[in-house]
């Protein structure tokens, strides 16, 4: 019991360092504390380009090794308790500092270049950066609890589930078997949908939930709506966030399907490429469709949701030429439990 | 009245979805024993609704809103257009803000998956009920046609508003120029004009022309001496350029 109580208290962690977003912000709050010390040390404009030249002559490559350094140990690392690993990190830039100290500074020929500066400077940048993933992990840590919640806002369309309660009502004296089916199929739908989705979920957890889907649509549309999958190629096992691919075949079939009268084709495409797992959604282009914004919103949340999970190295980008509209989510490759 | 009463009630079933217009004719059969009816037939379009009930006359008109093409309120707009419009039921599965407007105006709906019980009340209602007015159904629905309607012999004519050349005020009617031929609606140009205000431009105090149907103008004498006249995309005839419009001769050709 305790442990459903604790569950949304947030307990520290080092950052994921090989996730693209971490190694940016790094790289980036560095390279700005350099400028900052090179400013505060220049004495005029011109100064100030050959101070950035000398901070940045020491800075980069102390920054590469630790970046490299911390991608190679970033399992190692993930392992240890927290302050462990903290000061795992902090013990290991000042190796590195050094290390840069004693073998770069013949190369280097920097002027004040003495080791204990070296070290006080990057432990305290080391420092400052580890204070703030922690506060963005507790910054993010709510909203990441809030997913489940975003994931109930992406729901199924009412609009769905009235009609499709409608079509097992039609079925059900004249073809019980299939009504019965139906019914199934509606329950599995909803048990996801009401589940809680903060967790990752198989790939191929998803794309039988979504044929569930598509069979109740298809009971409504009959021949009006035509599905190609090519899931051949799918990894599987790949851990993706749960609802990413279904809301997006129902905004198919309501803004690509529903408003036509000749038959429509909707094409699932999920593939693995570099380490990166590919889903393309295609469907027909209504240029008439006035439900544009319900379309934005599920779009929005998605998006919001793979950045949640994935940061950086998730994408959704939306494509529109005359007759078919294409939705192309890239997320990285977490390989589930077998 | 009691003679009417007695009658069967003829039914007729629009609705694009094939397993809800079963389940329309499962709840139908079930009102039959306390409601005297009969299915007069049944339509997957509203195109197709308008053609069918052209040729046979219904009382009551289930009337799906959701549809491709054409939705069920621009239906019901052009049943208006027969001899003896039926009333009109809508069936929504789920529609907020269809609803909140059918309550405003008193507009007879039902909502899917539909009780039998409350077809029923429904049906029952019908004869006594209003028929819809063409405002009330104008205002549930604000966005252009996507068709006009043309009354011939009893039979309504569909012209896609995508087609219409010009639209000409002629006596108390439109004439409809498509590229075929013309066809005569019961409706007001300025209303027209004021509906489709993207799709056409007035160049005459009597006639709007269709922006994507203007090849360009050129000089010609006409009854008003010498003027600017249209030359239009599909068909041969010219129209007139009004003094005031004139600038529109101007202003061609700026914007593409």
């Amino acid at each position: 019991m305790v442990s459903s109580i604790n569950q949304n208290a947030y307990s520290s962690a080092l950052p994921n360092f090989r996730n693209l977003g971490i190694l940016l912000r790094i790289l980036l709050i560095v390279n700005l504390a350099a400028v900052a010390a090179a400013m505060m040390e220049s004495k005029g404009a011109h100064d100030f380009w050959q101070r950035l030249l000398d901070v940045m002559t020491v800075v980069q490559p102390l920054l590469m090794a630790s970046l490299l350094a911390l991608v190679v140990l970033n399992d190692l690392l993930k392992h240890l308790p927290y302050y462990l690993g903290a000061v795992a990190v902090i013990a290991l830039e000042l190796l590195l500092a050094t290390l840069l100290h004693v073998y770069g500074r013949p190369l280097l020929q920097v002027e004040g270049a003495w080791l204990e500066r070296y070290w006080t400077l990057t432990f305290l940048l080391t420092l400052m950066l580890l204070l703030y993933f922690d506060l963005r992990g507790r910054a993010l840590s709510p909203a990441l609890s809030e997913a489940r919640l975003q994931a109930l806002q992406a729901r199924i369309r009412p609009h769905f589930l009235f009609n499709s309660i409608n079509a097992v009502l039609s079925l059900i004296r004249e073809d019980p078997k299939r009504a019965e089916s139906a019914l199934e199929d509606m329950a599995d739908l909803f048990r996801v949908v009401m589940a809680d989705n903060r967790e990752l979920t198989p790939l191929a957890r998803e794309v039988e939930l979504c044929r569930e889907y598509l069979a109740l649509e298809q009971l409504r549309l009959g021949e009006r709506l035509k599905v190609e999958w090519h899931v051949d190629k799918m990894p599987a096992d790949a851990c993706i966030p749960p609802l990413v691919l279904q809301p997006l075949l129902e905004n198919a079939v309501y803004h690509g399907i529903e408003p036509r009268t000749a038959p429509g084709v909707i094409s699932i495409n999920i593939y693995l490429a570099r380490e990166q797992v590919h889903a393309v959604l295609r469907n027909p282009y209504e240029h008439e469709g006035n439900h544009h914004a319900g379309n934005k919103m599920a779009l929005a949340n998605i998006r919001e949701r793979l950045q949640l999970h994935f940061d950086a190295e998730a994408s959704l980008t939306t494509r529109v030429t005359d007759e078919t509209y294409q939705v192309h989510i890239v997320m990285p490759y977490v390989k589930g439990r077998p | 009245m009691s003679e009417a009463a007695t009658e069967a009630l003829r039914i007729f079933i629009v609705d694009d979805e094939a397993p809800a217009r079963s389940r329309m004719r499962d709840l139908l059969s079930d009102c039959a024993a306390h409601v005297p009816l009969a299915i007069a037939g049944e339509a997957a379009s509203g195109r197709a609704a308008l053609a069918l009930l052209s040729e046979r006359p219904a009382d009551v008109v289930l009337l799906d809103i959701r549809m491709p093409e054409m939705d069920g309120i621009e239906v019901a707009q052009h049943l208006q257009k027969l001899e003896q419009p039926p009333a009109v039921v809508f069936t929504t599965a789920y529609d907020a803000y269809a609803i909140r407007a059918f309550e405003v105006h008193a507009v007879d709906y039902l909502l899917k998956p539909i009780r039998a019980a409350r077809l029923r009340e429904a049906l029952t209602r019908v004869r006594a009920a209003a028929r819809p007015k063409p405002e009330t159904l104008r205002e549930l629905r604000p966005e252009p046609r996507a068709f006009l309607s043309a009354q011939e012999r009893g039979k309504i004519h569909l012209i896609p508003i995508a087609e219409v050349i010009y639209l000409k005020a002629e006596l108390k009617y439109v004439t409809v120029r498509d590229s075929r031929r013309e066809y005569l609606v019961d409706e007001s140009l300025s209303r027209l004009e004021q509906e489709y205000v993207d799709r056409f431009v007035r160049v005459h105090r009597n006639c709007l022309v269709a922006r994507d149907a203007i090849r360009g103008f050129e000089r010609a004498t006409g009854e008003g001496g010498e003027g600017w006249v249209v030359v239009l995309q599909g068909c041969e005839e010219r129209i007139a350029v009004s003094r005031r419009q004139q600038h529109l001769v101007r202003e061609f050709g700026k914007d593409r």
